[in-house]
């Protein structure tokens, strides 16, 4: 009796003491209902709920470690550690984090729209999240009991007629996520904020439509005919770059380079990161539209954000970086067993990890446009480059000509931009000559205005 | 006088420097840009030469320069060395000194301290005090690790002044204890 109490006192003991109990029920569990767990797994409809399951908890997971990840690549970039004091290299800071904001004081001002006030950052984070139903994360696969024969799984929550439209339509509900966070703060620099995120948010989407578009007839010329339809599932995108043995690869990026910097571009601006950061502007401006969250509330909106970075750059990876496909690996693209599929959500994990990655270095190198040079760029630049690929790429579909066309339309696109801005009198930042010379002559006139009589 | 004698008289005009070509182009400068960062990213004998992780280690302060905290020093008989004279007070930008002095039960001089308050929390460092007293008696010290749980607490009386001195006086002796020959 007195070592079963010590045990229970003693807190590492007892601690170990509780996990084995733990596991040991589990693992009997999972042993009883072994037969339910496999039908369970192999049937599509469940699998989807638990992949759902498995994917939020992943991404929050990710969420947080890119929260993480941005500290220390920006220390790195700075010449600093970054976090390392919570657990080994700062790899638990996240739970520190966490702990943090949830332990903070949640303040709800008094001049606020309560209930628009809580709404939200409920609705930026449930936005951001709800666009990774449709990524395709693993291709088809079998788990090793199910016959050979048998209808294989797809390793994706929902595979819908319109994935493309559905992020499209998603993305752009996080405008009122924002809008209605500076709104209901009821705070005039808030909503200044809010509105810039607006506009911006909302200019940049037609770039992106653009390009989203020419990725799609793209992909839908690229597929065999009696599977162009599914040129707007992101599958069907993922499946039309698989390695292919007419050519080394088939990924939608070397068809569109200057179509894919484009949407590299407009999502970074969708997702108000820097350059394009200036809704919130930590460094200038008081915060934007959540200048008056705090704790929790305010924790939603950042994670809302980096959330939305995930989806945008796992939607990059699909339309124009292969998805799940590697060069040359034709067993990563063809193979159904289970260990195929985790290779292949381990290939685009680490695809989104390295535009993450982009994403950071860019916030942490380039210094943030001013509101009216943020316009041009998508107005007078963007816009433009993104409808003459598009034009030149209905005109490839319609009349049948190769693919390859598209390179050298992208090229001429790039060149002709590089040569409307230097002869541009309006340049997107900065002074140039011929506006001096005009301000010179301007001064040498006033001069002699003023002294024509001497 | 023609137009293009201008930049003969005394009128200068500064030009701002223009973009060139590749600056104009935008995207050469962005790479480069990233360069820069990537470069430092990536040095990380940089990192761990030029970073100090502060509690583990310190980094080597100028000791007799410094501007710390402040002490009351000690004239040689272990007695408080001001003369309640004020010009700290006078001098200082924060109005964060309070002296309340006293007629000295000592023969050497007119004037003492009874009380000398010092709210460390106001203090901007600036030294001014240090500068100002004419017998030395106030000094910063390389000590900055200060924390109180309570305002109050952040107020330095003359005891606890003296004990900096105490406390302080091996690692920077008293400047110029002459001075206090009175
Ligand atoms: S250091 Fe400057 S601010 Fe502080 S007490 Fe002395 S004179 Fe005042
Ligand atoms: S200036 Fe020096 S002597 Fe005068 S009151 Fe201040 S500390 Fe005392």
């Amino acid at each position: 009796m007195a070592l079963i109490r010590a045990i229970i006192k003693h807190p590492i003991l007892s601690g170990l003491l509780a996990v084995t109990i733990g596991g040991i029920v589990v693992l009997t569990l999972i042993v009883a209902f072994l037969d339910q767990i496999k039908w369970v797994l192999s049937d599509q409809f469940w699998f989807s709920n638990i992949l759902s399951l498995a994917i939020f908890g992943g991404i929050m997971t990710a969420v947080a470690y890119c929260i993480l990840l941005e500290r220390k690549i920006s220390a790195w970039i700075q010449d600093r550690y970054g976090p390392n004091r919570v657990g080994p290299l700062g790899l638990l800071q996240p739970l520190a984090d966490g702990v943090k904001l949830l332990l903070k004081e949640d303040i709800t001002p008094g001049h606020v729209d309560k209930a628009l006030f809580v709404l939200a950052p409920f609705m930026m984070f449930v936005v951001a999240l709800i666009g990774f139903a449709v990524v395709p994360w693993g291709g088809t696969f079998r788990w090793p009991w199910m016959d050979a024969d048998a209808t294989p799984l797809v390793a994706q929550v929902a595979s819908i007629d319109i994935a493309v439209i559905y992020l499209l339509a998603v993305g752009s509900m996080g405008v009122y996520g924002v809008v209605l966070g500076g709104w209901a703060s009821n705070n005039k620099y808030a909503f200044y904020g809010a509105m810039r995120a607006a506009a911006q948010m909302i200019s940049y989407e037609i770039p992106l439509g653009l390009v989203v578009l020419t990725a799609v007839i793209t992909v839908g010329y690229l597929l065999p005919v009696d599977h162009a339809m599914d040129c707007l599932r992101l599958e069907g995108a993922v499946a039309a770059q698989a390695p292919h043995a007419a050519s080394w690869t088939m990924w939608v990026v070397f068809y569109h380079p200057v179509a894919a910097l484009l949407m590299f571009i407009a999502a970074l601006a969708e997702a108000n990161r820097a350059p394009f950061d200036l809704a919130e502007a930590e460094q200038e401006l008081i915060g934007g539209f959540h200048t008056e969250y705090s704790a929790m509330k305010w924790a939603m909106f950042f994670l809302g954000e980096y959330a939305h970075m995930i989806t945008s750059s796992a939607f990059m990876v699909c339309l124009f970086w292969g998805g799940y496909h590697l060069p040359y690996c034709t067993w990563l693209s063809t193979d159904e067993s289970a260990l195929a599929m985790l290779c292949r959500i381990g290939v685009i994990g680490a695809k989104i990890a390295i535009f993450i990655g982009a994403y950071m270095v860019v916030r942490w190198s380039l210094p943030r446009f001013r509101f009216d040079q943020l316009m041009r760029l998508a107005w007078k630049s963007l816009v433009p480059m993104g409808l003459v690929i598009l034009a030149a790429q209905v005109l490839i579909v319609y009349y049948g000509w190769p693919q390859w066309i598209s390179i050298v339309v992208n090229l001429g696109v790039l060149v002709l931009a590089a040569i409307a801005s230097l002869t541009n009198a309006m340049p997107i930042s900065g002074r140039q000559q011929s506006l001096l010379i005009k301000e010179k002559a301007a001064r040498e006139k006033e001069y002699e205005l003023q002294h024509a009589g001497v | 006088m023609p137009a293009s004698d201008w930049k003969k008289t005394d009128v200068m005009n500064v030009d701002q420097p223009t973009l060139t070509t590749a600056e104009r182009l935008y995207l050469p400068q962005i790479f480069g840009g990233f360069k820069t960062t990537l470069r430092h990213m990536f040095s990380v004998h940089v990192r761990n030469k030029k970073v100090i992780q502060y509690p583990e280690q310190r980094r080597q302060l100028r000791k007799e320069i410094y501007r710390g905290v402040h002490r009351l020093n000690r004239d040689d008989q272990g007695r408080v060395a001001c003369v309640a004279c004020f010009m700290c007070e006078t001098a200082c930008p924060a109005h964060c000194i309070h002296i309340v002095g006293e007629e000295s039960p000592w023969q050497d001089r007119e004037k003492y301290p009874v009380q000398f308050d010092i709210d460390e929390l106001r203090c901007i460092y600036c030294g001014m005090c240090e500068e100002a007293c004419p017998v030395d008696a106030i000094e910063l010290t390389p000590e900055f690790h200060l924390v109180g749980r309570s305002r109050e607490e952040m107020i330095f009386d003359k005891e606890k002044l003296l004990m900096v001195y105490d406390r302080t006086k091996d690692e920077k002796p008293r400047k110029n204890p002459r001075i206090t020959g009175y």
